[in-house]
């Protein structure tokens, strides 16, 4: 049972609130083990070669160099309600299929080339249901754009998206609001 | 002196409770500090101010079980992981909302001082003047010339950096020099100045973050870290644990007792004073006296206000302060969460380095010289200009190489501005004690009942169309505007439920700050407040604090106490 559905019936079994931990300051919050996010390593694996094909290697680290199905999949356990959950792994599962219906095999076998291919049309399709949620926000999502937001997410918040790919001063110590730029200079990750 | 025997008590660790300690331990008054909560210390204890993003778990992210913790926290930007833990534990501290009320509490040392803002600004001298002039609630006591002398002591010291821009609307300071408007600021600001003939200005914020270090006091200049609320290891922003704290600990006149909740202020109906106060240790639930010639009250405004409703209740069924009927009335917050943003065109030679604190300010102009609308005061407008980062929308770039590398360039400049309006104090607005509901330790909880009305409810439209204008005076593209909606107290700027005036039988406070019912009772936090002003409030609350510990310990020795 979902931790959160146990404690929701022990609130509504004993009538009273429940009593939350006491937090300390600046807490960590509790994170689950990639173990206990009900993922397996082939389940990392496809969300690594999705995640690549999104943010693939060029001179820089791609997706699946920073291994971000491990923080992916702990996100959306911790993170993710029920419905997002669902949605991100129908998403998944979606891809999955289409890859065997369209190769005869799973997605991480396919070239890089073909799982591109295969993506692109699925992008443009979350990407124009996104455009009609702007008008009409009872439309749901579509799973791929939380897939790809997610990937997005989790690569350039990385050590690796924020100093190799992107850039990173930990202390600036100044700042300067006319500070020069030219076309190429990377962006600041924050 | 008896173990349990000070000269003064101070309810409350925050921005005013660390300034009535500093003062009052300085003057040579042996003083107790009592926190409700935990105690954190300076540096040793800012236990995520150098993790970056990739070092927490869920990057930044509130988890489902953070949203199950704080369900009135999680309403609003305050809950996410970097911060987890500094808010106000909801299960042990419930309230009850007759109408929806977000209230986001800090109960440890330092408070919110820990957890603010920082901008910092005077009210101005119609401030003081507009409730007279226009009829609403009651006079405050007290004028800007009253306070002034004392801004520019806190300014001083609390280390406040911002231009000197020579506006009635916003008095001048003793400042730090600015933060820097960026390149497309400065030049918005040129256009506003001209469109509106000097009569909109577009100027720096000026903020608790210091652009000069005070190295005697163990404080650099801000890093521009942009990290504020992880507790600051360069004591670069004013917080209890930077500046007044250490200031108050030097003195050897002061003990901080974390964990202890002020449940009642004691009263003596003979002497007509206080004589100390009942304390709940918060760990063991032991009770404790501690008895003092005087008390500060700087729990945040609506806990100091529940402590006055929970004392004295043998005299006045209402509690301390309730003879004048507007104990727990007139609350006030800012009102917010709306404004507008654009693209701007050009600047793509330029670019940020640095992450600044802070960023530009516009002063109120609404109900301001000649300008008249058919709502009272007015609104001043927060916001930033900036380069939009890899976060921004660019679905038409698809997937794999040509979005990596479009994302890892810095794309277009934009701008965006909130505005925040002043707040009425209606008597209607108010907040009481329910005894139905009780907390942790038994005490009972306050009910809200406040809502905004039609005055506030006029100005929200022109806090829109305004910010629009003026985006689109300033040459700027796709401006849009915003409106996010605002429940009271998102501001996290709770005001007014135990306020200053000239007669007892209106106000519960007189011109010092003094309970009129217990002259030896101060209170100097938030809810003092006769009005709200638009102007973040915590720097007035400083200059209160001061100005009021100065008369407390001048009355003591005439022995007036």
């Amino acid at each position: 049972m979902e931790r959160r559905d146990l404690l929701k019936m022990i609130a509504a079994a004993t009538g009273t609130a429940l009593i939350s931990r006491n937090v300390l300051a600046w807490d960590p919050t509790r994170a689950s083990a990639l173990k206990d996010t009900g993922y397996t390593s082939d389940d990392l694996g496809l969300i690594n070669e999705i995640a690549d094909t999104i943010i693939p290697r060029t001179d820089t680290p791609g997706a699946k160099d920073v291994n971000v199905a491990a923080t992916m999949a702990i996100i959306v356990a911790d993170c993710f309600t029920l419905e997002e959950q669902t949605l991100f792994n129908q998403g998944l599962q979606d891809i999955q299929q289409l890859a065997q219906k369209s190769h005869g095999k799973g997605f991480v076998q396919l070239t890089s080339q073909q799982r591109l291919d295969l993506l692109t049309p699925i992008d443009a399709k979350a990407t124009s249901i996104n455009k009609k949620r702007w008008q009409d926000k009872k439309l749901k999502a579509h799973p791929f754009t939380l897939i790809k937001q997610l990937v997005l997410f989790t690569f350039f918040t990385s050590k690796v998206g924020a100093m190799e790919v992107l850039r990173f001063v930990a202390v600036p110590g100044r700042y300067d609001g006319h500070f020069p730029y030219k076309k190429g200079d990377k962006a600041w990750a924050t | 002196m008896a173990a349990n025997e000070y000269d003064a008590i101070v309810v409350g660790s925050g921005i005013s409770g660390g300034w009535a300690a500093k003062e009052l331990a300085e003057k040579g008054l042996k003083v107790l500090m009592l926190e409700r909560g935990k105690n954190i210390e300076h540096i040793k204890d800012y236990k995520n101010a150098f993790k970056e993003t990739w070092d927490y778990p869920h990057r930044g992210r509130r988890t489902q079980e953070m949203i199950e913790d704080y369900p009135v926290l999680k309403r609003d930007y305050p809950l996410n992981e970097q911060t987890n833990g500094m808010w106000a534990n909801e299960q042990h501290n419930p309230y009850v909302e007759k109408k929806r009320f977000d209230w986001f509490r800090g109960y440890h040392v330092g408070g919110r001082s820990l957890l603010w803002g920082r901008q910092s600004y005077r009210l101005n001298k119609e401030d003081f003047l507009a409730n007279a002039k226009e009829g609403i609630a009651v006079d405050w006591p007290i004028r800007y010339e009253d306070l002034a002398p004392w801004y520019d002591y806190v300014e001083r010291f609390a280390g406040i950096n911002g231009s000197k821009n020579g506006l009635d609307v916003l008095p001048d300071g003793e400042f730090q020099k600015p933060m820097s408007l960026n390149c497309v600021e400065v030049d918005a600001a040129k256009r506003i100045q001209d469109t509106y003939k000097g009569s909109r200005h577009l100027i720096p914020a000026r903020t608790a973050n210091m652009t000069e270090a005070k190295p005697t006091e163990g404080r650099t200049a801000c890093q521009y870290r942009n990290k504020c609320w992880l507790g600051c290891p360069f004591g670069a922003y004013f917080s209890t644990q930077s500046s007044t704290l250490p200031a108050a600990m030097k003195t050897g006149n002061l003990t901080v007792r974390p964990f202890s909740i002020v449940s009642e202020i004691l009263y003596d109906k003979d002497k007509k004073r206080a004589s100390g106060v009942a304390v709940i240790d918060a760990q063991t639930n032991e009770s404790i006296e501690f008895k003092s010639k005087i008390i500060f009250v700087n729990a945040s405004s609506f806990n100091s206000t529940w402590l006055l409703m929970n004392s004295a209740t043998d005299v006045w069924e209402g509690g301390l302060g309730s003879s004048s009927g507007e104990l727990g009335h007139n609350v006030m917050d800012h009102h917010f969460r709306l404004g507008a943003s654009a693209s701007v065109e050009g600047y793509l030679d330029k670019y940020t380095y640095g992450r600044r604190p802070s960023g530009f300010y516009i002063p109120r102009f609404r109900n301001w010289g000649d300008d008249k609308r058919e709502y009272l005061r007015g609104f001043g407008y927060q916001g930033s200009a900036s380069r939009e980062g890899w976060q921004r929308n660019v679905a038409e770039l698809g997937l794999g190489a040509d979005l990596k590398n479009a994302v890892s360039e810095p794309g277009d400049w934009r701008i965006g501005m909130t505005a925040f309006g002043e707040m009425l104090p209606y008597h209607s607005n108010r907040i009481y004690l329910n005894h139905k509901v009780t907390d942790k330790w038994g005490l009972p909880v306050l009910e809200m009942d406040v809502e905004l009305k039609n005055n506030e409810k006029l100005m929200r439209k022109d806090m829109t169309q305004d910010a629009v204008e003026m985006f689109e005076a300033a040459g700027f593209k796709n401006v849009k505007a915003y409106d996010s909606g605002y429940a009271p107290g998102q501001g996290i700027h709770e005001m007014g439920t135990a306020r200053m005036g000239r007669d007892p039988k209106t106000s519960v406070l007189n011109a010092r700050n003094q309970v009129w019912d217990a002259l030896n009772v101060f209170v100097t936090d938030g809810a003092c407040m006769t009005s709200g002003s638009c102007v973040n409030p915590s720097l007035t609350y400083m200059a209160l604090t001061a100005r009021a510990a100065d008369f407390a310990v001048a009355e003591l020795k005439k022995g007036n106490l």
